[in-house]
């Protein structure tokens, strides 16, 4: 049922005939069939990337890896709607399209590169993305089915909280922990290596938002003004320290630049949606700041980082170890898409080193252009924007507040990692959320699509709690 | 709290906004100079993946890329490389290009502004972009002749058409296959290369218009008669004093005519019998009476010191300031520090056969597009126009008498009025001459104009000569172009 307040306006401005039933405004059957429109939008899609690819590469129809790689995917999240018409009817009809599609395509062009660098069967990381794209769907299915209404995630606050420092510690230990590009976010288990860093992402926002539904008085309404604006007492500021403690410690022991922004700036976004004060995200991006600059000098990582987004031209840097060779080759390759690209299978994207997973956007956009990037970003911002109708329409304010924590961390994200690659920021390593491959990234990313869709699922059921 | 969501939507839009920004910063405003770093290995991976297109002489491909089946998609080959190496150059993967794959590489390689919307045609339809064929001037009978004509020879040939300023012949030896360049394995051809490079030949250098020019010797004496008879005013007939030794101004060197004793009998001699007879003595006296600055303005004129495109970059010929009388002297026979290509002394030539102007030599007949649209056709221009027609017209009836009766006999065809002047140039005590002939006929109605070097005194040390070594080669190149 809808808001009651907008049916009576549906029912003033429509002649009273005594005999219709009142409008419903939503149709759970409805929603579900626009979604099955676009997901069969979506896999047409994705099939004509892959034939584009073959087309584009090998001159001629692999009629088996198109199965593998078109219809694999279809069936999956075919198989997903089919049980989303049954466990969460009134979902929000975009989301699961919208991911889709940028899976699939990234899949295309991961089968792209492979080709070029003459992998195939289980060596090619398209077959070895489309098994992850499976898992992670089954699990995102599992969580949509087990958890019947996201409210409950609330009791679990502190449970999130050692979720996430346990996922976080992982790759630290030995024995299990790997180092791969220099960074320590990786953990082995035999022939699999997984980064919980990803997951661990999911275990934050929830931790935070069950915290800060619970503290945000506190940590509002209490303080000293200064400079117009209401600065928190140092007693409050224990949380604030602690997630910058661990986002450095992310940035010492496991070199990865990236992760800890992504941490910190989710939590510093989250903080100030539940209090409503800007000092918190003064204080936050001040401490941030503070902390990267002090790395900068003291990090070679680092300050490598930084000298390489400022100067990447520059032969010395250009040379070095861990110089700009990769940003270079990246922009190479942007440079050499132009407007239109050069078309799937036409371009050269495995000349960047990473062209698979950290460069999967250089590569796209090399063989679809501008233009394709453009329409990549806009799927994001699709995505995201239904993630933020999720948040503004949420029930309560745990509900609202997981909303923006996981629609935040998936822009967030994107901006790490596209904003690095065409040098708005330094170049950290992540990966693009659904395309790049990677198993740890697409299991997250997944799971946030079941916490969305079983959010909007939950606020179009319930009716909205006055708070 | 929804205040606080608007707010963190806005920063949201914000950083997406950057996104959009930064890439269209980098593939629209940046692509070019990002496609134009030095390091963008696409950009050099994208001109060989092209189809570049052939160099055409009379319509079939001298040189042209076929299909290959590495990385590269195509093979540059060349049909009678050594025949045309002077005038094709070659075409390497990363080492270099010379010739006219280098003078003309934008439109080969489909990249000139011109062949810009056919680019963007071929993005859109998909097809493998192509570049345009350019087709020479070069007449391969004539090509062919001079080749055989200068056999194994150190030195070069050019044929020119001098009412146009069309190469018709171009020939440099010794010759090298492009083809042995062309391959696709990078340390074979600097290996190659470098074997080219060192050898004591320099078969890299296409001496019809580049390397160690040569001293012209008597093929100057148009240049010093020219100054004569236009920027001084003297007739013909003026006379000069008939020595059989002429001691240099201020120094003790002594001049001695070609041959030893005087220029025919008398006690004075003509400016046209020492021409004819290609006499040294009468000349310097003749440079020193007109004085350093009129025959300095005439070589100018002439097209000393300049370099120009045809397409091939062509050196500019050496004529240095003249310091003395002595140094004044010796430059009027063609000695001392003038220095000259063939394409120089062709020129000469060309101003005597075309009534005093000088047509711009040229190799490129058209470019056309893949499509066969015609992209650049040739245009006659003018390069220069050093003598008026009087003085080209006694100068062509002074060269007919040099090969009728004169010193340049070894050029005489049948049936054929021939101009000519020959050459034997010293490079120094007990060096080898640099033997020479330029000339142009049928001298009425020239056809073509030509000009043969042959370095290393033709195998002959200090005896061979002009007459003797370079006009008889000569001669088969104008006969192949007259008996056609």
């Amino acid at each position: 049922m809808a808001d009651p307040g907008v049916m009576t306006i549906v029912n003033s401005v429509q002649p009273a005939t005594g005999l219709r039933p009142p409008r419903r405004i939503r149709v759970p059957e409805k929603l579900r069939n626009l979604e099955l429109f676009l997901l069969l939008f979506s896999c047409a899609i994705n099939a004509g990337a892959v034939v584009m690819v073959q087309l584009g590469a090998l001159g001629s129809i692999d009629v088996g890896q198109l199965v593998l790689l078109g219809a694999g995917l279809s069936i999956l999240v075919i198989g997903a709607h089919t049980a989303l018409r049954f466990v969460a009817p009134n979902a929000d009809p975009f989301i699961l399209p919208i991911a889709t599609l940028l899976n699939g395509i990234g899949i295309a062009e991961i089968y792209r590169i492979d080709i070029e660098m003459n992998q195939t069967g289980w060596d090619s990381t398209a077959v070895r993305q489309v098994v992850w794209s499976a898992l992670a769907i089954a699990i995102a299915l599992a969580v949509i089915v087990a958890l019947r209404n996201h409210r409950v995630l609330q009791r679990y606050t502190y449970v999130f909280m050692v979720i996430s420092g346990i996922l976080l510690l992982l790759p630290i230990l030995p024995g299990i922990g790997k180092e791969v590009y220099g960074a320590r976010v990786w953990i082995g288990i035999g022939p699999l290596s997984f980064q919980p860093g990803e997951v661990a992402k999911i275990a934050l926002a929830i931790f935070f938002a069950g915290y800060l539904v619970s503290r945000r008085d506190s940590l509002s309404f209490v303080g000293h003004k200064f400079l117009g604006m209401r600065f928190p007492r140092a007693r409050d500021l224990g949380p604030i320290l602690v997630i910058w403690a661990a986002s450095m410690g992310v940035i010492i022991f496991q070199h990865d630049l990236g992760t800890a922004l992504l941490y910190f700036g989710l939590f510093v976004v989250m903080i100030y949606v539940a209090t409503a004060r800007l000092s918190w995200v003064i204080l936050g991006v001040g401490l941030f700041l503070a902390g990267a600059l002090v790395a900068s000098q003291v990090l070679t990582y680092v300050n490598d980082r930084f000298s390489n987004w400022l100067n990447p031209f520059a032969q010395s840097t250009y040379d070095e170890i861990g110089g700009s060779y990769q940003l270079v080759q990246g922009l190479f390759g942007l440079a050499n898409g132009g407007l239109i690209g050069t078309g799937l299978g036409g371009g050269q994207p495995s000349i960047t080193p990473l062209a698979q997973s950290d460069y999967i956007v250089a590569s796209l956009g090399e063989e679809l252009g501008m233009a394709g990037l453009f329409a990549i970003l806009s799927l994001y911002l699709l995505f995201i924007a239904r993630g933020l109708r999720i948040s503004f329409s949420g029930t309560d304010d745990f509900s609202r507040l997981l909303g923006i924590g996981l629609t935040f961390v998936i822009a967030l994200q994107c901006f790490i990692v596209v904003g690095g690659v065409t040098r708005v920021i330094p170049l950290t390593g992540l990966t693009t959320p659904f395309l790049a491959a990677g198993g740890s990234s697409l299991v997250a990313n997944w799971m946030i699509v079941a916490l969305l869709l079983r959010l909007s699922d939950t606020v179009r059921n319930q009716p909205r709690l006055v708070v | 709290m929804n205040r606080e969501l608007k707010r963190v939507t806005i920063v949201i839009l914000a950083m997406f906004a950057a996104l959009f920004v930064s890439v269209t910063t980098i593939q629209f405003f940046s692509a070019d100079a990002l496609a134009n770093d030095a390091r963008n290995a696409r950009t050099i991976n994208a001109s060989y993946s092209k189809q570049r297109g052939p160099i055409l002489v009379a319509g079939q491909p001298i040189a042209q890329s076929v299909p290959s089946n590495d990385q590269y998609k195509y093979q540059r080959t060349y049909t009678n490389g050594p025949l045309y190496s002077a005038v094709t150059g070659y075409f390497t993967l990363d080492q270099g290009t010379t010739g006219i794959e280098s003078a003309m590489n934008q439109e080969l390689s489909g990249t000139s502004d011109s062949q810009f919307l056919s680019q963007l045609n071929s993005i859109v339809t998909g097809q493998n972009p192509q570049g345009a064929s350019v087709e020479l001037t070069i007449d391969p009978k004539v090509q062919q002749a001079a080749y055989d004509a200068l056999g194994s020879l150190k030195g070069a040939v050019i044929a020119v058409d001098p009412k146009t300023g069309r190469i018709l012949a171009m020939v440099s030896k010794p010759d090298y296959d492009p083809n042995i360049l062309a391959v696709h394995d990078t340390d074979k051809v600097i290996s190659t290369y470098n074997d080219l490079l060192n050898n004591a030949n320099s078969p890299l250098i296409n001496r019809t218009l580049d390397g160690d020019l040569d001293p012209p010797g008597s093929t100057f004496k148009i240049v010093t008669s020219s100054t004569a008879l236009q920027a001084a005013g003297l007739s013909a007939d003026y006379q000069l004093p008939n020595l059989d030794g002429y001691p240099l101004p201020g120094s003790s060197s002594i001049v001695h005519n070609a041959g030893g004793g005087t220029c025919g009998p008398g006690a004075t001699v003509s400016i046209q019998t020492a021409f004819v007879l290609s006499c040294n003595i009468p000349m310097a006296e003749l440079g020193v009476q007109i004085g350093r600055q009129k025959l300095t303005d005439m070589a100018k004129a002439y097209g000393y010191t300049t370099s120009f495109d045809s397409p091939i970059p062509v050196e500019a010929s050496q004529f240095p300031n003249i310091g003395d009388d002595a140094q004044l002297a010796l430059s009027s026979f063609g000695q001392a520090s003038v220095r000259s290509s063939p394409m120089q002394i062709v020129e000469q030539s060309m101003a005597v056969a075309n009534g005093g102007v000088i047509m711009q030599p040229n190799l490129v007949d058209s470019v056309r597009a893949p499509d066969l649209t015609v992209l650049k056709q040739f245009e006659a221009k003018t390069l220069q126009t050093p003598i008026t027609s009087i003085t080209a017209s006694t100068l062509s009836s002074w060269m007919v008498e040099a090969v009728d009766s004169g010193a340049a006999t070894n050029a005489r065809i049948d049936g054929v009025k021939v101009a000519g002047k020959t050459g034997t140039a010293e490079n120094g005590a007990g060096d080898p001459y640099t033997l020479w002939f330029t000339g142009f006929a049928p001298a009425d109605n020239p056809q073509v104009a030509v000009a043969v070097v042959v370095q290393n005194g033709g195998g002959l040390g200090e005896s061979g000569t002009g007459n003797d070594v370079a006009a008889p080669i000569a001669k088969k190149v104008l006969e192949a172009v007259l008996n056609k």
